[in-house]
């Protein structure tokens, strides 16, 4: 009884303290100090037709690295505390009957799965998206493939190699712009072209390319651990 | 903010609340697939609203890991558990809600 009045009573003040932020809240007129640098110097600067993208891969490129990094850690732990779990003896399970629906329509959608996840990351710096959500849209594709057929086995070293290739490649674009441009991750290590153009705003295509294979990557190994788990 | 954005922020809002009590009052008996159906609806209203307030990159983010790949997550555990507790040599007790 106590213990729930508390609970209600912490709930209340919650909703006090948002509903005053909510009934207080008026939307700025103009834009800030920073807003108003990056929405006036994007286009000449970097070249990107997506503000969004300029400030997660160049303005801000560190962050996104760490974000990565953690990421792989994460992946990483996963798979380190899946694999003590697993038999080294490929135990059969039963295998339940996947549905007629789910077989047919998996082989039609997921090419257009694949297919969407490389045109977000490819097309990072002209619409929303980018590399995390294209990553995750390649992901959601490998786990539909793994639903159809919960046996299949993918190659861990393939999915290994390409997560380190991208990961040491997106650090070497990164260490290439201290020599070439501004400094690291500078996106002007190649020339930034049309602003709206496919290839365009330098190496922000590239880099995101490589973060949207590595997130997938990443991804990928987590789900494929967890269906390789037996039950001990 | 017109007024027919702010009726579907309302509606939207309300709409994700109620799936958020489903999600947390759906747990007694065999309607652990409802819960997980209804935590991924609150993500998919969440990433609507983000698109009502025009941020698409969080709203895509939102509407590919949070009701995508989570709730995909979930019923893959979902079914590893039961198929455990049927076939009997799950050491938890079999108690999955």
């Amino acid at each position: 009884m106590i213990k729930r009045f508390i609970a209600l009573l912490f709930l209340a003040g919650i909703g006090t303290i948002f509903a005053s932020l909510l009934f207080t809240y008026e939307p700025d007129t103009n834009l800030n100090l920073t807003a108003r640098y990056y929405a006036e110097h994007t286009a000449s600067d970097i070249g990107a037709a997506n503000i969004v993208t300029a400030i997660i891969v160049t303005y801000r490129g560190l962050d996104t690295l760490g974000e990565v990094t953690v990421l792989f850690l994460a992946s990483t732990i996963v798979g380190l505390v899946l694999a003590l779990g697993r038999k080294s003896g490929s135990a059969q399970r039963v295998p339940v009957p996947v549905g007629e629906l789910l077989t047919t329509g998996s082989l039609f959608l997921v090419p257009l799965i694949m297919l969407l996840g490389a045109y977000v990351f490819v097309n990072g710096h002209l619409t929303p998206g980018g590399g995390f959500q294209g990553g995750a849209i390649l992901a959601s594709g490998i786990l539909l493939m793994l639903l159809v057929d919960p046996a299949k086995r993918f190659s861990h070293s393939l999915i290994a190699t390409l997560e380190s290739f991208s990961g040491l490649s997106y650090v070497a674009l990164g260490v290439l712009g201290i020599f070439l441009a501004g400094g690291f991750l500078d996106n002007r290590i190649l020339p930034t072209g049309a602003l709206g153009s496919l290839v365009s705003a330098g190496a922000i295509p590239l880099i995101y390319t490589l973060i949207g294979l590595k997130v997938g990557a990443e991804f990928s190994s987590m789900l494929a651990s967890l269906s390789e788990t037996e039950e001990p | 903010m017109t007024v027919l954005m702010t009726a579907m922020s309302i509606v939207f809002c309300s709409a994700m609340i109620g799936a958020a009590l489903v999600a947390i009052h759906a747990r007694n008996g065999q309607s652990l697939p409802i819960a997980i159906l209804a935590a991924g609806l609150v993500s998919l209203f969440a990433s609507v609203l983000f698109l009502i307030l025009a941020a698409p990159d969080v709203a895509m983010t939102e509407a590919a890991i949070g009701s995508g790949l989570t709730t995909f997550l979930f019923f893959f555990v979902l079914a590893r558990i039961r198929a455990s507790a049927q076939s009997g040599t799950s050491h938890s007790g079999g108690e999955y809600d």
